[in-house]
């Protein structure tokens, strides 16, 4: 790996506690982002988003083109859904998720045409109301793997002053590329998608923050950065440690500015603000198009898919589809993640549509896997000296087997982010991220029934 | 394509690191190897017995304990013949074997499994089987055999320990410690750091010891933390004792089993703090007490009990130094010590 110091990259300005020197795995790193074809059908789940659900604008049967409108909410905290293929509705209904979870989906059979919706128009934003207004038809979430409506988080409140705006292009999981690819394909997309968040929302700072095991993006990126130099307003390169899970928003935070967000607080609380590179990017280009977010990158690699890459697919696109299009299984899958092996979810079958949130799809056979036998914690530490959030995950798990919600309040267990570095270390081979939730649910549980 | 296998599904995350618990002890049990051979050379064959009784024994027990009580076999962690190990090095070579037997199936299942099995006990198994054991049978407890004696037929010659000679001649009084050198039976400081000396069987060669420390040092099991505060802090108190006396530092430094126990016992994960600031409160505790014992009590030892006696207040030094969750404000600190909520 190449970590030459590169000229004008900024080093970070503090280095977080903690975390786990997990093997990079980006073997999809050189592979060029191509497109999918029309899928045979897409399924669109009404919940890719953190907050209220949407409702189903269409009905059966009904045609559709590529970014009609198909669900929405009039719940401000939500992102509506639009159609990601053009094809025919023909189905509306509750449908099992990936997760295992149940929700309402829209299935739309693709006409394969892929025919644009007549409606698209670059939308209105010159003042901050209509951008906001126009990003949250924009459909977009937090591409990093969130899923938090883009404009909930871009709608600061009054009063609260944000000086840093963080552009994290860190891609801290193992295995997942595309960020980087967006770096490096999209690199023009992504300055002109800062320059409008930059511009609306007044924000002096901007630092676009890199691990040191991408070079060839961090080059790429100051490349870019320094044609708008000319302009007064400088966009900055930061070169991070290469340490999962430096993508985190508060480890980000904290390399890039020195500062901590308190437990709790939003990262506005200590006036920054950070987007996911390819959010930025996406955004650019639906200012300029319209085009609302219909497909996005995702990488398909891991030991049983035949050939890795990354590719741009239609949101909707059955996970087999995907898959079959990466040339298929070259061996039998044992486990197949949603997102990254630190905090990607393992999905119950491949007949299930992906999400806006997933950056990935990872098969692995079996032999691929470390498995630990489960013993008793040994009470090493381990698990609390990688904490980056300074926790100590087995005492949270003694908590929780307990259910003593005082004991489970003063260790902060809320707090967690459930990054894994924890779990990833225990020699025990103790699923301490799944006490982690348990330990939230019996406090969430215990606030409930006071309230009530 | 479709699946022809069932997909596995488990929480997040999907990758772990190499390190398991079977790990860690073999390494432990790797970093014990020299001591073992150490004690084998100066005292000979029986060192083995006796260490083989132990473990032997621990291992019996271990397996019959955790089959009386229903539970899953946990020999494969091999923290059973950590625990064996240890014990046997607690021992002087000429102990008898069905003691040794005894004090093994006490560290096993009086302190380990009754508590649990392995992470739960609150003391160190090893160590207060050895106490146990000194309680019940404090003459053979006692009994020292000088180094080399195997080799000179079956009489075995016994010995002083140098802590007892301190003991005995008062060399703790900073009048008397010119003479330590000279003191009759004493070893030089050369043999006290090969281990030419009487002592029990893993105490006596430091070489070996430290050697086994850096050992699970570089292979990250245990941290310099205890190790150095417990040293550190002892020497500390020692010299300040002896008037800066450098040659009683070393004595009581290499003396006894206080390498053994800062690198070995006082490191024991279940007993010892997980967070760093803990650690060091542990440390500085079991070397002041074990000063404290050396200089004022009237046994000539003290690491077990100082150990034992911090292992005792760990939860209480956790629940004092509980890290706080990062970016944690100030204020917010003092009032959480303030309210105090009591676990
Ligand atoms: S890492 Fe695992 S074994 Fe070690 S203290 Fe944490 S939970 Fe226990
Ligand atoms: S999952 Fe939670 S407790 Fe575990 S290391 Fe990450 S933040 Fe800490």
């Amino acid at each position: 790996m190449n970590h030459i110091r590169q000229k004008g990259v900024l080093k970070a300005s503090a280095r977080n506690r903690g975390g786990v020197g997990v093997s990079h795995n980006k073997n999809t790193a050189g592979c060029e982002t191509v497109r999918m074809p029309a899928p045979s059908k897409v399924t669109l789940a009404m919940r890719q988003h953190i907050g209220a659900p949407c409702r189903p604008t269409v009905s059966v049967g009904d045609t559709v083109g590529v970014g009609q409108k198909i669900g929405d909410s009039d719940k401000y905290c939500s992102a509506p859904i639009h159609a990601s293929v053009s094809g025919v509705v023909t189905a509306i209904g509750p449908l099992p998720l990936a997760s295992g979870e149940i929700a309402e989906a829209v299935t739309i059979e693709s006409d394969g045409e892929m025919r644009l919706f007549e409606g698209i128009a670059p939308p209105k934003a010159d003042t901050k109301e209509e951008f906001l207004a126009a990003v949250r038809e924009s459909g977009l979430v937090g591409l990093g793997g969130a899923g938090f409506p883009a404009h909930v988080k871009l709608n600061i409140p009054q009063g609260v002053e944000i000086d840093t705006l963080i552009i994290n292009a860190a891609e801290c999981e193992p295995y997942i590329t595309v960020d980087y690819r967006e770096c490096i394909e999209n690199s023009w997309d992504i300055l002109s998608g800062v320059r409008v968040v930059k511009d609306m929302l007044a924000i002096k700072n901007v630092v676009i923050a890199v691990e040191d095991n991408k070079p060839e993006a961090i080059a790429e990126m100051k490349k870019v950065a320094d044609n708008f130099q000319d302009t007064g307003d400088e966009i900055k390169v930061m070169s991070l440690r290469s340490r999962y899970p430096q993508g985190a928003e508060k480890m980000m935070i904290r390399s890039v500015t020195g500062r901590k967000v308190p437990p709790g607080k939003l990262p506005s609380a200590v006036g920054c603000l950070v987007m996911n590179v390819a959010s930025v990017s996406f955004l650019a280009r639906y200012l300029k198009t319209g085009k609302p977010l219909v497909s996005r990158s995702l990488t398909v690699d891991g030991s049983a898919i035949a050939k890795p890459g990354n590719v741009r697919a239609p949101i909707g696109t059955l996970i087999s589809e995907l898959i079959d299009f990466c040339g298929g299984f070259k061996a039998d899958p044992y486990k197949i993640i949603a997102g990254g092996p630190m905090m990607g979810s393992a999905v119950i079958g491949t007949d299930f549509p992906t999400l806006k949130q997933y950056n990935a799809i990872l098969a692995f056979a079996e032999n691929t896997f470390r498995l630990k036998k489960e013993r008793d914690c040994i009470r090493c530490g381990r698990c609390a000296f990688v904490c980056p959030l300074n926790l100590v995950p087995t005492a949270i798990m003694d908590a929780a087997k307990a259910g003593n919600v005082p004991m489970i309040e003063r260790l902060s267990a809320d707090t967690c982010m459930e990054c894994g570095s924890c779990a990833y270390v225990c020699p025990s081979g103790i699923p301490l991220v799944q006490y982690l939730r348990l330990a939230k649910a019996i406090k969430n549980k215990a606030g409930e029934e006071q309230c009530r | 394509m479709p699946l022809n296998k069932k997909l596995t599904v488990g929480p997040s995350p999907h990758v772990r690191s190499g390190a398991t618990t079977t790990g860690i002890m073999l390494d432990v049990i790797i970093a014990l190897v020299p001591a073992l051979i150490a004690s084998v050379y100066y005292f000979g064959p029986g060192a083995l017995a006796l260490a083989g009784v132990c473990v032997g024994t621990c291992m019996a027990a271990e397996y019959l304990s955790r089959k009386a009580m229903k539970r899953p076999n946990t020999l494969g962690d091999l923290s059973a013949i950590v625990t064996g190990l240890l014990l046997a090095f607690n021992l002087p070579v000429s102990f008898p074997l069905w003691m040794a037997a005894i004090g093994a199936v006490v560290a096993i299942v009086v302190v380990k499994q009754f508590f649990g099995g392995l992470g739960k006990n609150f003391v160190n198994p090893a160590l207060l089987a050895r106490i146990v054991l000194f309680l019940s049978f404090g003459k053979q407890m006692t009994s020292w055999t000088a180094p080399f004696a195997w080799k000179n037929g079956p009489d075995a010659v016994t010995t002083a320990t140098p802590l007892n000679l301190f003991k005995l001649n008062g060399l703790y009084l900073v009048d008397n410690m010119k003479n330590i050198e000279s003191t009759p039976g004493m070893p030089s400081m050369l043999k006290m750091f090969f281990g030419e000396r009487g002592g029990s069987l893993g105490e006596v060669c430091a070489v070996a010891l430290i050697l086994g420390g850096a050992y699970l040092l570089f292979r990250r099991v245990i941290t310099p933390v205890i190790p150095l505060t417990y040293v550190g802090t002892f020497a500390a108190v020692m010299l300040l004792a002896g008037k800066g006396d450098l040659a009683f530092v070393g004595y009581q430094v290499l003396g006894g089993g206080l390498l053994l126990g800062a690198i070995f016992m006082a490191t024991d994960y279940a007993t010892s703090p997980i967070n760093i600031k803990g650690q060091l409160i542990f440390a500085a505790g079991c070397g002041l007490l074990t000063a404290a014992i050396r200089l004022f009590g009237s046994m000539p030892e003290g690491v077990s009990f100082s150990i034992i006696l911090m292992n005792l207040l760990v939860p209480h030094i956790e629940r004092w130094t509980l890290p706080k969750a990062f970016g944690t404000p100030k204020e917010k600190r003092k009032e959480n010590e303030k309210s105090g909520v009591k676990t």
